[in-house]
């Protein structure tokens, strides 16, 4: 059973004792080329930067391979680094859990992470002077994921979880100049710590239930607390994956976040760190696994089912081809929080679309870079069409991710979707028929939207000619550099294939981290599924092509639209929300606060200053050089003492 | 035990069997001593331009002498400490402790005494009977002689402060007072520069030292009077175990305190204190500053633990009372001062009430809490006055504040070395000063007086501000135009202004080996 996890956690051994080397390669990589300064490390910042994270993944390679030598009951090893805050009963190690779980996102973070690394070299070749701080914070981010992932408590992963922040918001202002990449760091920094809080209100709760804070510690006394306790550790936990994930209500963040470079979008906001939430989830399944959490389960389905929804829907009205991707990882995200909410019978699925769905989004993604670097950084889809011919094999790539992704049959999507949408019909009651329509009509959308989109861009006619872009060029699209169209062909690669291969493996690889799947007889069969979401998708997908494809599409938005196109467009009025519900309040709050403290505060620590000058100045004179009052003064003060002496004595 | 009647007449106390008193515990006191009838011969003897070099030999000598006699005493000294000089002198733990302060202190005084570059000649007048004003004074002026008799003085004032924070009856204590004041006050009025400022402090600071002294003496007669003995053990004993008249045992010991507290400057006894700080010559203040209240705190720790601990319920709230008007008053009038040495006198006023909540815990932690305090407290005044008599005008020291802004511009190492301890008398962390209010206010804590420490935080965040204005004052403003000049200091006054802020800083960040000697042993009861 799942709950007793901790107890087969065995010391490191092997190739895996040397595990530091993982976190030790980026790390280093960063630290060199931030140091090096831009000038000194133009020529070569680069390569260094891909090289250690390659040296990276071919060291998870070994270790994978070492792994699956052992038997499934050896494979979680521990590996203690050194005592980081041993302080009274608190006790906090750096140490690794090697364990498949983590092993699994080591590889994808340093595999899709190297790919990334190398198109970036092409996609940044025109910033050659800043490359290599663009590495350095790439390199950066890697180092603080594995930690993430690696680590063997909440704390160590809340250190990799603040410093994927951290390189998410450089990353994110990566274009300092503009305006709204700046805010879009910012909003996403922000918004960040709202889920923070609720991670780090986790840990504080851990530590205060349980005195530890590590996952052995931490799972083994689960079991034991109350069920308030389980019920709030794992709301606390599922706000902090909110954050980091963009689920709702925080989901606003992501799709501003793509004002940075789009390798940053592809490595960062869609196959990485923005899945360090349903990998939180993941890693906490004994606590989740718990019957007392099951009404904190019932929430992460909702916020998974939900947030599906809401993706899919704003992502058919948006026309920036980089915020419709965004959408569509919002989207997709919320399959996978669905996914592990199921509790025993969904983690391995919602890993297994975790890992499909890393290829072929960062394909996708850097497709999308591949197309506007291009069209002079030009991102609305609505000024391109008949694509196809300029960019061959970007679009051969792209139409792969994009088949991945709706579904289509024996593609990586169509396995870990399936699965996902099997295992929420496989709720009882009511719950399986809202989650399983809720993931079966997701399904639809992503079809309709993802094909609106691949036609606007690739079919049609050409309405980019005869058009300028904003610094007043023609636009001469033409197929991308060597550099990028290989890493891309690789994740097409794995968009096709990943899938397959992966379904049948994976769920027995991850048993010793997240137990094994829970078999349930579902509302619907298998094979039922299998049809269901294959129709939804080719109606979405036709109904797409029946809108857009046959017909002029104008080049301007249109703006008299209906009333759903027009909350869409309006990111169905999540800033709204938040602008009502918490910006609007805590901007009033900080008035009032800010004239509290200007009257009340600043005024009372006024008057007191005043009053003690003053005082100060009325008992100088007190003070007035003759012997004759000093004395007088010793004398009443003697008297005083004596007196009240012999008071408290007689008293 | 003593039992009989007040009214009965005083039996002689047993007297014990004359032996051979144990003199390797008293060895440093006696060099001083020898050392300071040396000095006066020599003054005698020697021809007057052989006299300076003579005597700072000779004090300096003296003193490391000392402190090699007690360094090889204290490697094989009895744990419990012993009775010396037939019982009159107690060396346990805190002498030992208050002896090794009180010579290294003094090795910092005498550095800044013996100085002659800062002032042309020293601070000290030559002949200092000659009327301010007056044609001989004018033609002094001119002349760069000094009054070397300051150092046999200042050996005398230094012997007394050891005896009297040793002294285990009160008859000791008392010689040792007038011991260690009547040298102070003839150093007061040797100032070259304001001379009549400088002979106003030393007669004021003489008046109110006998008054007090008065006190002293009476609260004497009034403890022999209740306990039929001046030993501090045997008065603690009869006020534990006797049904005597009460009236005599506290009046006696209030009057004892206040002539206790006078020479510490605790407030309302404190009124001495700004006077003579600014009048006396700045190094006689640094010494006074230093020395004096770590003898005057050893004396009122001895007196109060050894004498009167049995009774503390009865005098514990009237000493809360005397603590916080102490710190209050520090504090305030600080606010308003314009001068530094002022400024500094009513920061030991302050100081002195955040001391005496360490002695009135009457706890193994408050005694040696207290002693640490006194320790680091010592050290940073000695290396603020050093400090100060640097800063100079056309007409001697610049002690005006208006003098000292912008002082940063002109001499920034002066002003970050006053800066730094100034943050230690506010007690910042990473500095001597957060580390000895921690501990003392940490004992007082435990020992239940969490108002107290209350009063003495906000009181300690008031003086925070006229430190800091001080320090705002040095960076940020404009430099006065006919403002002072920073003298470079010649060794003497380097090494003493080193020295302070080495051990400000050293006992800021490793405290632990001065806290474990302090905490080395409680005194002795006999």
């Amino acid at each position: 059973m799942s709950i007793n996890l901790a107890a087969e956690v065995a010391p490191a051994t092997g190739a895996a004792s040397q595990a530091w080397l993982l976190l030790a390669l980026p790390a280093l990589g960063a630290a060199v080329l931030l140091l090096a300064g831009r000038r000194r490390a133009q020529g070569w910042g680069h390569l260094l930067g891909s090289a250690t994270v390659l040296g990276a993944f071919v060291y998870g390679l070994v270790l994978f391979f070492e792994s699956t030598g052992l038997s499934p009951d050896q494979r979680t090893q521990d590996l203690l680094l050194f005592e980081w805050i041993p302080v009274g009963s608190l006790d906090v190690d750096i140490a690794l859990r090697i364990d498949p779980l983590s092993l699994t996102f080591v590889l994808l973070i340093t595999g899709v992470g190297a790919l990334i690394h190398i198109y970036s070299i092409g996609y940044m070749g025109h910033e050659r002077e800043d490359r290599s701080r663009f590495f350095a914070y790439l390199n950066l981010f890697i180092a603080a994921m594995l930690l993430l992932v690696l680590g063997n408590g909440f704390v160590t992963l809340y250190f990799g979880w603040e410093g994927v922040g951290l390189a998410s918001y450089l990353l994110i202002g990566w274009y300092q100049g503009r305006g709204y990449a700046a805010t879009a760091a910012k909003k996403a920094f922000l918004m960040n710590r709202v889920g923070d809080v609720g991670l780090a209100l986790a840990i504080f709760l851990m530590f205060k239930t349980m005195g530890t804070t590590s996952y052995a510690g931490v799972f083994e006394q689960i079991g034991g607390q109350s069920t308030a306790v389980v019920v709030a550790i794992g709301l606390l936990l599922l706000l902090g994956a909110c954050g980091k994930s963009g689920q709702f209500p925080l989901q606003a963040w992501l799709p501003d976040a793509m004002a940075g470079p789009t390798p940053v979008s592809a490595l960062i906001h869609a196959a990485t760190m923005v899945t360090a939430g349903v990998y939180l989830i993941a890693r906490s399944s004994p606590i989740y696994s718990l019957p007392q959490a099951a009404d904190a389960r019932l929430v992460v389905m909702i916020v998974g089912a939900f947030t599906l929804l809401l993706g899919c829907v704003i992502g058919c009205a948006y026309d920036d081809f980089k915020k419709v991707l965004a959408y569509s990882t919002v989207s997709q995200i919320g399959y996978m929080m669905l996914a592990v909410g199921l509790g025993p019978a969904g983690y391995a699925f919602g890993i297994l679309h975790l890992l499909t769905h890393g290829f072929f989004k960062a394909g996708l993604f850097l497709g999308a870079g591949s197309v506007m670097h291009g069209m002079n950084d030009e991102g609305d889809i609505r000024r391109m069409g008949g694509l196809w011919k300029k960019m061959p094999i970007t679009f051969a790539t792209f139409a792969l991710g994009y088949l991945a992704l709706i579904g289509f049959p024996f593609l990586s999507g169509y396995f870990s979707k399936d699965e996902i949408i099997y295992a929420a019909f496989g709720e009882e009651g009511w719950r399986g028929w809202v989650f399983g329509g809720a993931a079966l009509l997701g399904a639809l959308l992503t079809a309709f939207y993802m094909t609106r989109l691949l036609v606007l861009v690739f079919l049609g006619k050409p309405r980019w000619e005869g058009l300028k872009s904003e610094d007043g060029k023609d636009y001469h699209p033409h197929e991308s550099p060597s550099t990028m169209t290989i890493p891309m062909i690789i994740l097409a690669f794995g968009s096709v294939a990943a899938g397959g291969i992966l379904a049948t493996m994976l769920p027995e690889w991850l048993e010793p981290s997240v137990g094994a799947v829970a078999e349930r007889e579902g509302l619907v069969s298998h094979g039922m599924v299998a049809v269901m979401a294959t129709v939804a998708m080719v109606i979405g997908a036709g109904l797409a092509y029946l809108l857009f494809a046959r017909g002029e599409q104008p080049v301007e938005r249109p703006q008299r639209v209906s009333w759903p196109v027009r909350a869409a467009r309006a990111d169905l009025y999540g800033n709204h929300l938040n602008e009502a519900l918490f910006a609007k309040p805590g901007t009033w709050l900080t008035r009032a606060l800010v004239f509290v403290d200007n009257r009340g505060v600043d005024g009372l620590v006024n008057g007191i200053a005043a009053g003690l000058g003053g005082s100060s100045g009325r008992l100088r004179r007190t003070q007035t050089g003759f012997v004759r009052s000093y004395a007088l003064s010793m004398l009443g003060g003697s008297i005083l003492v004596i007196a009240a002496l012999l008071m408290v004595r007689f008293a | 035990m003593l039992t009989y009647l007040a009214q009965e007449p005083l039996p002689v106390p047993e007297t014990t069997a004359i032996e051979p008193p144990p003199v390797g515990a008293v060895w440093p006191i006696l060099i001083i001593l020898a050392a300071a009838c040396a000095g006066v011969l020599v003054e005698a003897f020697l021809p007057k331009h052989q006299r300076w070099s003579t005597q700072v030999v000779l004090t300096l000598l003296a003193i490391v002498g000392a402190g090699a006699a007690l360094a090889g005493y204290i490697v094989d000294a009895p744990e419990a400490g012993e009775l010396a000089m037939y019982g009159t002198l107690a060396v346990d733990g805190p002498a030992l402790f208050l002896w090794g302060t009180l010579l290294a202190l003094s090795v910092g005084a005498v550095l800044l005494i013996a100085d002659r570059s800062v002032e042309p000649g020293g601070a000290f007048v030559a002949t200092a009977a000659i009327r301010p004003g007056t044609v001989q004074d004018r033609a002094q002026v001119q002349s760069t002689g000094m009054q070397t008799e300051v150092f046999p003085l200042t050996l005398f004032a230094l012997g007394g402060m050891m005896i009297f924070c040793a002294a285990n009856d009160l008859l000791t204590m008392f010689i040792a007072l007038e011991v260690l004041s009547l040298p102070l006050y003839l150093m007061c009025g040797l100032a070259r520069r304001r001379r009549l400022l400088s002979q106003e402090a030393a007669v004021k600071y003489f008046l109110l030292g006998a008054f007090a002294s008065a006190f002293f003496l009476y609260g004497i007669a009034l403890l022999y009077g209740y306990s039929g003995s001046v030993r501090l053990a045997d008065i603690g004993a009869a006020a534990a175990g006797t049904d005597r008249s009460d009236t005599l045992l506290f009046a006696g010991l209030g009057l004892l305190v206040v002539g206790l507290l006078f020479k510490a400057s605790v407030g309302p006894f404190h009124t001495w204190t700004p006077d003579v700080y600014q009048g006396a010559p700045t190094p006689v203040t640094a010494f006074m500053a230093a020395c004096t209240k770590v003898a005057a705190f050893g004396g009122i720790l001895r007196v109060l633990q050894v004498a009167f601990e049995s009774t503390s319920w009865e005098w514990r709230g009237v000493l809360w009372g005397i603590a916080i008007i102490s710190m209050v008053v520090g504090a305030v009038l600080g606010l308003t001062q314009t001068d530094v040495k002022r400024m500094l006198a009513y920061s030991s006023v302050a100081h002195a009430g955040f001391l005496l909540i360490g002695a009135i815990a009457l706890t193994e932690k408050g005694l040696s809490s207290t002693l640490f305090y006194l320790l680091t407290y010592a050290f940073t005044t000695l290396a603020a006055f050093g400090v100060v008599s640097l800063v100079r005008g056309p007409d001697g020291e610049a002690t005006h504040l208006s003098q000292w802004a912008g002082l940063a511009k002109r001499s920034p190492l002066v002003a970050g070395v006053f800066t730094f301890l100034l943050l230690a008398m506010a007690g910042v962390p990473l500095t001597s000063g957060f580390v000895g209010k921690f501990v003392v206010f940490e004992a007082a804590l435990s020992d239940g007086m969490a108002p107290l420490v209350v009063i003495a935080l906000v009181a300690s965040a008031v003086a925070a501000f006229f430190y800091l204005r001080v320090i705002v004052l040095m960076y940020f403003s404009a430099p006065a135009e006919d403002g002072p000049t920073v003298t470079v200091p010649g060794a003497f006054t380097t090494a003493a202004i080193t020295l302070g802020v080495i051990v400000t800083l050293l006992l800021g960040v490793a405290p632990a080996f001065a806290l474990d000697w302090a905490a080395g042993g409680a005194f002795a009861i006999r």
